[in-house]
């Protein structure tokens, strides 16, 4: 066992029980098994020793202070919505579940700003926004994700390219350091130089650092219309090609996705689920949001003169709820589609420079190909993020299909590191991608983060094993 | 082949403001859709073209801002457009309103195959259709959900009846109306976005309407009366779910997981 962790024991129990409501505590067998993996069993199952729903910072701070001088390991858990295997108890110990602390406190309309509680969902905070004419961006895409979850894991979404990722909305964290303290990183203000804003580095540091247990975002004034474009071509490259071609035009899309014909055969074929538009090898699906109608038709015929100029077979046009909804839900789909399609996944989350995405994808293909895997490439054109879906087909054994993903797994991350790209775009390092970020960032890096870690947590109590390692 | 196709503009939002004294929708202003269920049944009758040749005619009553549906129908491939735009059909009930509908056909020769949308998202009465069908005495099935056959004599369909399914084959002409999802409709397409704007519309107004018996139009042909119409009350009492049975459940339990019963 790397880390010398105390085993728990009913002393340990019973305390737990003292500081919290022994009916919001659960032990050894009796902690289901949803409770301890995410969306991604595939990068870790662990039970913890105890589990526990907290309502209070108090109620964290004293679990905190206990485990610390305790050397008891600690996993804070939103939803359990994340794809890299970060909610689950490594070498055991407490796992504190954060979803019944979901208060959304009354949206601040004078700073544009709403705090909320870690365990409420993004949408709700989203519609609470809406409910006074604002908005609040960021959407991974998983309705029952928390807002929690979604800033310890810096979570994106095909927004991002107008609006940005969620850490463009923090405002300022309440958190528990390892050590029981209540912290508060930044406060509700627009700009900060007050030294480091560490806010920025707790999002996105996937529970190894501190416990968050409230957090104000910033909302922004909410567009009146919204308006998608379905853009076919002949080809792939022709299609990657047109995104810079859109980017360029005065209007900012909302998201720009690619889907190949393929997938959209794989979601058709599994989910009877079809794309409006039957045309090309490769489609682009573009949103814009706008305004006022008048906007957002200038928009549209800007991007749509723009494409049919870069090649594309035609633009089609989503501009009522309905027609929105039958280009977007078959791109919904796709994760579901592949996992009928195949016995098994392993996905590749890299994000490269945007100028770059076409060749990745090729390269992609073939590296997959080289070692017997099925792969579908797909995601954010608009930002370079691209998951590389590897799909197991019957047959494969445990051992065959382990080693070609792993073989696969290592040269796509190289070739995003050869074309200036990150290991991960939006899903995190977690569990399952831990072996592949030394190489990637190299020793020098790996220290710097070693030593941002043991600043926060020097006992390594805090979601032990994950992004980082101490072996 | 020709294929007529009745469609009509209604509002976007199912959010508009009622006339309580008229009992009629507070049009003016609101921004418009083509009414979702007649893209099914425009998606039917283009494919029924591509399959087998002919026409693809868009038939609406309306003001003259009826236009933008006419234009977003064209880049989706209808070949030709009718609107019976007159102020003497102003407040039409089911019963005018096919009559009206009916008197276009025939002014138009009449029609191998109508196709209608099984309802309005405004009316709702999904009464239209089979209304139609009968002032032109022609054989019609309502509630369609596939087109099992189609030729250049005849169309096999099934009709969804609830609590069985029924295939019916009719020689043409006839009518039918299509249910939503029966396909995908396609989407407008800007490849065809300068044509359409360019494209005539032909606008008929009620003197150009064979035997035109000025008692069966508008409010005059209307023996419907409403005793009052009134938005249903938005209280936190009542929560209405629209969709198939399985929308209805997702929906359900999106409710259910907001109010945290989960």
């Amino acid at each position: 066992m790397p880390y010398p962790y105390k085993k728990m024991d009913e002393q340990d129990f019973a305390y737990i029980r003292s500081v919290t409501d022994p009916s919001r505590v659960w032990v050894g067998e009796a902690i289901a098994k949803e409770f301890y993996h995410d969306e991604m069993p595939e990068y870790g199952v662990f039970p913890p020793e105890l589990y526990v729903e907290v309502l209070t910072k108090e109620e964290v701070s004293a679990i905190m202070k206990y485990a610390y001088g305790q050397n008891i390991p600690v996993v804070a858990r939103g939803a359990g919505t994340g794809l890299a295997g970060g909610a689950n108890c490594k070498y055991g110990g407490i796992m504190l579940s954060l979803m019944k602390m979901n208060k959304i406190f009354p949206v601040d309309t004078q700073n544009m700003t709403v705090t909320a509680q870690p365990g409420a969902l993004i949408s709700e905070v989203a519609a609470a926004a809406a409910e006074v004419g604002l908005f609040y961006p960021p959407d991974p895409g998983e309705k029952t994700a928390s807002i929690g979850g979604s800033i310890i894991t810096n979570a994106g979404g095909m927004r991002a390219v107008r609006y940005g990722v969620t850490r463009d909305y923090v405002r300022c964290i309440e958190a528990v350091m390892p050590n029981g303290d209540i912290v508060h990183f930044s406060s509700n203000v627009v700009k900060n130089t007050t030294g480091f804003d560490v806010k920025d580095l707790v999002v996105g540091s996937e529970g190894i650092l501190c416990v968050c247990t409230e957090v104000t975002l910033k909302l922004i004034p909410a567009p009146n219309c919204t308006c998608t474009l379905v853009i076919p071509f002949d080809s792939l490259e022709k299609c990657i090609d047109c995104v810079p071609v859109l980017l360029r035009l005065p209007f900012v899309p909302t998201a720009v996705e690619f889907l190949e014909r393929e997938l959209i055969d794989i979601v058709e074929r599994n989910l009877h689920k079809l794309l409006p538009v039957r045309e090309g090898a490769a489609v682009l699906i573009v949103m814009y949001d706008a305004s006022s109608r008048e906007e957002l038709t200038q928009c549209c015929d800007a991007a749509a003169a723009a494409a049919l100029e870069a090649g594309a077979l035609d633009v089609a046009l989503a501009d009522t709820p309905e027609r929105i909804g039958s280009v977007w839900s078959v791109r919904a789909a796709i994760l579901e589609g592949m996992k009928a399609d195949s016995v098994g996944q392993e996905e590749c989350d890299v994000v490269v420079p945007r100028s770059r995405i076409a060749e990745f994808v090729k390269a992609a293909k073939s590296i997959c190909l080289s070692h017997g895997v099925v792969v579908e490439p797909c995601g954010h054109a608009g930002d370079g993020n691209i998951h590389t879906e590897m799909l197991r087909q019957p047959g494969m054994t445990d051992e065959e299909w382990k080693s070609a993903t792993h073989a696969c797994l290592v040269e796509l991350y190289a070739k995003s590191k050869e074309l200036g790209g990150q290991l991960s775009g939006e899903h995190g390092i977690g569990n399952g991608r831990l072996e592949f970020l030394k190489p990637f960032i190299g020793d020098e890096m790996y220290q710097l983060y070693r030593n941002i870690k043991l600043a926060f947590d020097p006992k390594l109590i805090l979601n032990p094993g994950k992004m980082i390692t101490f072996d | 082949m020709k294929i007529i196709v009745c469609m009509k503009q209604v509002p976007l939002s199912s959010k508009v403001e009622i006339d309580e004294e008229t009992g009629n929708l507070k049009r003016m202003g609101a921004a418009t859709r083509t009414n979702p269920f007649d893209l099914f049944a425009l998606e039917c009758a283009l494919r029924i073209r591509d399959q087998i040749g002919g026409t693809v005619t868009v038939l609406t009553m309306g003001p003259q801002q009826t236009e933008t549906m006419i234009r977003d129908a064209y880049m989706m491939g209808a070949d030709d457009a009718v609107i019976l735009s007159d102020r003497k059909f102003a407040g039409s009930d089911v019963l005018a309103t096919s009559y009206t509908l009916s008197r276009g056909i025939r002014l138009l020769g009449g029609a191998d195959l109508i196709i209608c949308g099984r309802q309005t998202t405004d009316g709702d009465t999904a009464q239209i259709g089979p209304a139609i069908a009968e002032h032109l005495h022609l054989p019609h099935a309502a509630w369609v959900n596939a087109i099992t056959d189609v030729n250049e004599k005849r169309i096999q369909v099934r009709q969804d009846l609830a609590s069985v399914f029924q295939i019916s084959e009719m020689k043409y002409p006839c009518l039918i109306t299509v249910d939503k999802d029966i396909c995908v409709p396609r989407l407008p397409s800007y490849r065809r976005k300068a044509e359409a704007a360019a494209k005539p519309i032909r606008m008929v107004s009620c003197q150009d309407l064979p035997d035109p018996d000025m008692t069966r139009f508008g409010l005059v042909g209307s023996p419907t009366t409403v005793e009052r119409i009134f938005p249903p009350p938005a209280g936190a009492g009542s929560v209405t779910l629209e969709g198939t049975a399985a929308e209805k459940a997702g929906q359900l339990f999106d409710l259910l997981a907001a109010a945290k019963y989960f």
